[in-house]
């Protein structure tokens, strides 16, 4: 069903659409980050596609690729009732630099989830009316959900008792051995290829 | 730890029968451990239960501890319920400190007593980090009985006037033999005895 808006797409934007998949009526469509706020226009405004509900909007973290950040939408058409999913790749090695369009214009809801992409993993959308962090205070540094955060690294906003006050330990105790608990999010992320 | 002392008697005495003397610090204490105003600051999943346990089934107006306030000035034991996230921080700080003294603090559950699973850039990994805690009750969520056990272990700290942070620890229940002996009657387990 939804592979017609796939072929539409393919159609409209021919080169801007740089990959397409299907599984099982998950139709995807990897889209250039230059002409996305151009594509999801047109994904509302088409008497064919008429997507006019923005599921979710997030961004994935693949420190292997370059670009590293993929911005991922869900699209849902209440009309035709089909969905879509759009991605675009942006960012350096570093996860710097990642811009994209904002699409508060196409779909109003997508300012929240805007601003939550930017404050996890520091995706820049150009045009956003109010851009600040939405779940972590202004204070933080980074952005948590990049692979390259270590995953126990906390911030606190006030300074923590110290062993005198507290007449108790209070530093962290490892719960877990290095392989159990969040062992994934231990290993230090290189971006650097590896030559053999 | 974890264990309740035997109870802190008031010693009746003096030479005129009708009179009980006692020290003004244990009286003080007596009354305090009976009258505890609670302030719950309640964050997460472990509020259900908070619910539970101050809902009569539970009923934890028998200890005393009835009367929420919902401003910590006029409260004395501060429950902190739940995951508290580092934004949060801040906050529970404050709250402490508008607290008159004397006050004391139960860690419920065990987010709010070591941070749980939370091992990451959000939580606070237990809330001694910020402030002193007094009790300590671990459980996801804990059942009502371990905290109204941690309630009774601070009311014995309390009236013995002693702050050192206590945790509440998994015991088995002694049943007295002539309860379980009822329990199988009821259960027609046991002839009844001519």
């Amino acid at each position: 069903m939804s592979q017609r808006a796939l072929d539409r797409l393919k159609e409209r934007f021919g080169d801007a659409v740089l990959e397409t998949s299907s599984f099982r009526g998950d139709e995807t469509a990897v889209v250039d980050a230059s002409r996305w706020k151009e594509i999801a226009e047109f994904c509302r405004a088409d008497g064919q596609m008429q997507f006019d509900m923005l599921v979710d909007l997030c961004a994935v973290d693949y420190p292997d690729r370059l670009p590293r950040l993929e911005v991922v939408v869900h699209l849902y058409s209440i009309a035709k009732r089909h969905r879509l999913r759009l991605k675009a790749r942006v960012g350096d090695e570093d996860a710097e630099g990642a811009e994209i369009d904002t699409l508060t214009d196409v779909w109003s809801g997508a300012n929240w989830f805007e601003r939550e992409t930017f404050d996890m993993f520091g995706v820049k959308f150009k045009g956003h009316p109010d851009l600040r962090r939405i779940l972590l205070y202004p204070e933080f540094e980074g952005h948590p959900l990049l692979k390259s955060y270590p995953a126990d690294k906390t911030q606190p906003l006030i300074p923590y008792r110290t062993e005198a006050e507290a007449g108790v330990p209070v530093d962290k105790l490892a719960p877990f051995r290095a392989d159990e608990g969040m062992s994934f999010g231990r290993k230090a992320w290189s971006t650097e290829k590896d030559e053999s | 730890m974890g264990e309740l002392t035997a109870p802190n008697r008031v010693e009746m005495g003096g030479s005129e029968a009708g009179f009980a003397t006692t020290k003004v610090n244990d009286l003080l204490n007596w009354a305090r451990k009976y009258s505890l105003f609670m302030y719950p600051f309640v964050t997460a999943c472990c509020g259900m239960e908070f619910m539970a346990l101050t809902s009569p089934r539970f009923d934890l107006a028998r200890f005393g501890a009835e009367a929420p306030r919902f401003s910590p000035r006029q409260s004395d034991l501060l429950w902190v319920v739940g995951t508290i996230s580092q934004r949060q921080a801040p906050v529970l700080r404050r709250i402490y400190e508008q607290m008159m003294d004397p006050k004391w603090v139960l860690a419920f559950g065990t987010c709010a007593s070591s941070g749980g699973f939370y091992d990451n850039y959000t939580t606070v990994a237990g809330i001694d980090k910020i402030i002193p805690c007094d009790v300590y009750v671990p459980g996801c969520p804990p059942r009502p009985e371990a905290v109204i056990d941690g309630l009774l272990l601070l009311q014995d700290k309390i009236a013995h006037g002693d702050r050192t942070p206590r945790i509440v620890k998994p015991r088995a229940d002694v049943v007295p033999k002539d309860l379980v002996a009822a329990s199988d009657l009821v259960r027609g387990k046991k002839e009844r005895r001519a």
